[in-house]
């Protein structure tokens, strides 16, 4: 009787379930098809002849390896620029006061909620003027502008997490200030700081809309999302190859998303809450 | 000594965050300034290289306004960011109901599948919905035809506005569920079961206890989720661009999209630049409501 009454529910739940897994089976599951069973009038929704055929394309393509390391440059050094600058304002914000803390704060929130899309136009022309068009350093400055609130706000939440004690005491046994910061708390944000820097990894590594307009001429310089936006010049209409190269780029944020688990859904929303 | 060193104690905070703000200054108040000035500036590619703008006053905003086309472009942004922000809303809530109903291994099989379509990146998710949708070998014809819908047979969903528009709804959607239904669930467990038993004592039924319970012990959630929707629907670019660029003959170009191909296209920055402008002007609404809660959750954390 009980199972009969949860039996639409549960029915729902698996509709959600497949809905919400589908179409990702479905990209790794092209990507390990020969191309005779992609092409085909009654489609097959197992593995049954899975092969690296596609695989191979894709890593095989002009340029693959450079987009790689083009996509980790961009998005390690806006993630470490953001960390170096984000540590020293997020001391000074729940550490210390000052006058203007509180408009600081303020000034990160908004820019937090700076709609970046709308910026495309003047970033095209501030790069073009300062000749950092087609280059990766302008990319980086970028993604380490839209990240950095994000990274304040984020880990000024962590912060607040130690307690201030513990630095006092570090400056009564003859620390400075800065100095008990960096031998005290620094070390119980490492996992405040780890959340934060995947977080920030995942936004850049992800980012379409600038890496599009930013990088035009120097097609080398191009990142991931953009190459393989433009599968259909690479691989044409082959979709196996274009679905292992969609897998293979998704790897990372998975990873990603593994490592961080449990803070994931918390962490995420409680950004989000927070702003 | 002391003094110097009492000086420099005081100036310590300004000193930690001066890179901070030295970055917003150069990265985001010079680009939103300048934004502002090509706007009222005649832009194009002769100045672009040659520099020298001419001052033309409020020129571009007139010429935009007084286009049918931007008009157009609007009306289908505003429809565009409705219908996905109602259905990821509605969606995102019926998810999220579901969950807290369901036995732990399914809610587990059902979260970490939310998980994972919140994982997949932008550019990733849109490759395969092209692929999903593709009109000989897509799997989603293929369905439709199994279904019995045999219209659908190399159905080509890109030949037309409509069908496009469809899909990038599906996507946006399917995207952006997650993110709403996690939210919420979040909130819901929150809620005393207490509560649920007191309504279901007084007889009300499911509708009302969600109308007269649930509801308005989540509204700041509700309100959280729905502004958040609205701001990332309406300024959504990447999906257009690379499925449509706002074609086939601007069926889905909404105003992100059309800024950006006044400007890179038809190499008009300023007029691209007014319609960016335009665009942050009619989210304002949306963005001061984040804002006022972020500033009010502040005050409170404060005090």
């Amino acid at each position: 009787m009980r199972t009969l009454r949860r039996l639409p529910l549960n029915l729902a739940a698996l509709a959600v379930l497949a809905v919400a897994v589908f179409p990702v089976y479905w990209m790794v599951l092209t990507a390990f098809k020969p191309a005779v069973e992609i092409q085909a009038e009654t489609p097959t929704f197992l593995p049954l002849h899975p092969t690296l055929e596609h695989f191979r394309t894709a890593v095989g393509s002009a340029g693959f390896a450079g987009f790689w390391r083009n996509s980790l440059l961009v998005t390690v050094g806006a993630v470490l620029l953001a960390l170096l600058v984000a540590l020293p304002a997020v001391f000074a914000v729940g550490r210390l006061r000052w006058r203007g803390r509180r408009a600081f704060v303020l000034l990160v929130f908004t820019a937090q909620m700076a709609p970046w899309e709308a910026l495309l136009i003047p970033m095209y022309v501030i790069a073009r003027d300062t000749g950092l068009l087609d280059s990766l350093t302008m990319l980086t400055l970028v993604y380490f502008m839209t990240t950095l609130p994000f990274t304040i706000v984020t880990l000024r939440g962590f912060l607040a997490t130690v307690p201030a004690e513990l630095e006092e005491a570090a400056q009564v046994d003859g620390c400075t200030r800065p100095a008990a910061f960096r031998r005290v708390t620094l070390p119980l944000l490492a996992p405040g700081l780890l959340a934060t820097s995947l977080f920030g990894f995942i936004t850049a590594w992800n980012e379409f809309a600038f890496a599009n307009t930013l990088i035009i001429k120097n097609q080398d310089a191009r990142t991931l999302p953009v190459w393989l936006s433009s599968f259909g010049n690479v691989f044409g209409t082959d979709w196996g190859a274009t679905m292992a190269a969609a897998s293979l780029f998704m790897l990372p944020v998975l990873l990603v998303f593994l490592v961080l688990q449990n803070n994931v859904t918390t962490g995420m929303t409680a950004g989000a809450v927070k702003g | 000594m002391t003094a110097t060193r009492a000086r420099l104690g005081a100036l310590l905070p300004y000193l930690l965050v001066a890179p901070t703000l030295l970055g917003a200054a150069y990265l985001l108040l010079y680009p939103v300034l300048r934004n502002l000035l090509m706007s009222v500036q005649h832009f194009r590619m002769a100045q672009l290289i040659r520099g020298n703008p001419e001052f033309v006053g409020l020129r571009n905003y007139t010429e935009l306004l007084g286009d049918p086309e931007f008009w157009t472009v609007v009306r289908r942004t505003l429809g565009w960011t409705a219908l996905n922000t109602a259905l990821i809303t509605v969606l995102g809530t019926l998810v999220a109901l579901l969950l807290v109903r369901l036995g732990r291994w399914l809610r587990l099989a059902v979260l970490s599948a939310l998980v994972l379509t919140w994982a997949t990146p932008v550019i990733a998710a849109t490759t395969v919905f092209q692929w999903l949708f593709q009109s000989r070998y897509g799997v989603v014809n293929w369905l439709l035809d199994q279904l019995g819908l045999h219209g659908f047979r190399e159905y080509a969903w890109f030949a037309h506005g409509g069908p496009t528009f469809a899909v990038l709804v599906a996507l946006v959607v399917w995207q952006s569920v997650p993110f709403a239904a996690l939210t919420l669930y979040g909130g819901l467990t929150t809620v005393p079961a207490e509560l649920y038993e007191s309504a279901r004592l007084d007889g009300a039924g499911r509708w009302q206890t969600f109308r007269l319970v649930t509801f308005p012990l989540l509204r700041p959630l509700f309100a959280l989720v729905t502004s958040l929707e609205v701001i990332w629907t309406f300024k959504c670019f990447a999906q257009i661009w690379v499925v449509s660029q706002g074609g086939p003959s601007g069926a889905t170009t909404t105003l992100p999209v059309y800024a950006f191909q006044v400007a890179q296209s038809l190499h008009k920055y300023d007029v691209g630049s007014a319609a960016s402008t335009l665009t942050v002007l009619i989210l304002l609404g949306a963005l001061l409501v984040n804002l006022r809660r972020m500033f009010r959750q502040e005050r409170e954390e404060q005090s």
